[in-house]
């Protein structure tokens, strides 16, 4: 049950793009913890694949919204502040299940944040620094990834049952 | 700006007061901690009885149903995950003022992704202070009390 708040400020805004930059670096490190850690005796090639465009897909969503963050003058949230706290709290992933479980939580919940990040900044009346339209067009394209991505990891977890 | 409060923001306030009042929470008080009018209150009230989260006695004020407790310390604990990801990743100093600017538009989904980079004490959200309605292992000067996160003033 959610009733989304309007984004109010200029720094709000600021805020929840650089909160969507973590989420894309948790994402990406994620990834490449996930892959280094693949036994390689088993080594599966879609899910080697799926872990490398996820890494691929999160360094260029964070580009995007790091360049949305830069044009509101806010400060950027560099990638080596995030990879530690993955390295040191996140749990590892034993099997390709919780590997693929790990991946489709990571799409639906970046998924969810662009939705109501996207429904917050349509309610709000605010003048951003920014232009709108590039604003909603951006989060828009990377909220459609996200939710292909999610599909993709759902249709993999499918031919495995 | 006129403050615009969720249906979960109405909750965790609701909850918070029925532990610093030991009982109801008064329709009056309730408005004054979410600095809105007492006919929003009431409004909000009214939508949140029809969805069994809480019960309204005239003149006594509201108690929330088991099914509102739950998802009272839902978001509770979505808030707390904010705050705290906002002192210890992003550095924020006014971290529980941005905290409340944000916890309408970050859902429980999202705070639990944000939940696997922080330090969060196990008791959470059990060691909120009601009275203070502020974290009570985090002060307002960012140092963390007891526990093993970040010890140094943000910002």
């Amino acid at each position: 049950m959610s009733l989304t708040q309007p984004v109010a400020s200029d720094h709000q805004l600021a805020r929840l793009l650089q909160i969507g930059v973590v989420l894309e670096e948790v994402v990406e490190a994620r990834a490449h913890q996930q892959y280094q850690l693949l036994d390689e005796t088993a080594v599966d090639p879609e899910i080697e694949a799926l872990l490398e465009h996820a890494a691929e897909e999160s360094a260029e969503h964070r580009d995007r919204l790091s360049a949305l963050v830069e044009a509101l003058d806010a400060e950027q949230i560099p990638f080596e502040r995030i990879e530690p706290l993955v390295a040191e709290r996140y749990g590892n992933e034993e099997d390709t299940d919780g590997v693929l479980y790990d991946q489709l939580c990571n799409e639906e919940t970046a998924y969810k944040f662009y939705d109501d990040l996207i429904a917050a900044i349509e309610g709000s009346e605010a003048a951003f620094g920014i232009e709108r339209d590039r604003l909603l067009e951006t989060l828009a394209e990377i909220r459609a990834e996200e939710a292909d991505g999610a599909e993709e990891v759902t249709r993999l977890m499918e031919t495995r049952t | 700006m006129v403050p615009v409060n969720t249906a979960e923001q109405y909750l965790k306030a609701i909850y918070l007061l029925q532990r610093v009042e030991d009982g109801p929470a008064a329709t009056g008080t309730l408005a004054e901690r979410l600095d809105v009018s007492p006919a929003s209150a009431n409004e909000m009230i009214g939508k949140l009885e029809t969805r069994g989260l809480c019960e309204h006695e005239k003149y006594k004020g509201v108690t929330l149903t088991d099914e509102g407790i739950e998802s009272a310390r839902e978001s509770l604990q979505t808030y707390c995950i904010i705050e705290r990801f906002l002192f210890e990743v992003l550095d924020v100093g006014e971290f529980r003022t941005e905290a409340r600017q944000l916890e309408g538009v970050i859902d429980e989904t999202v705070a639990e992704r944000l939940d696997t980079i922080i330090d969060r004490e196990p008791q959470c959200p059990d060691c909120f202070a009601p009275e203070a309605d502020a974290c009570a292992l985090l002060d307002a000067e960012g140092r963390v009390r007891t526990g093993t996160g970040g010890s140094s003033g943000a910002d």
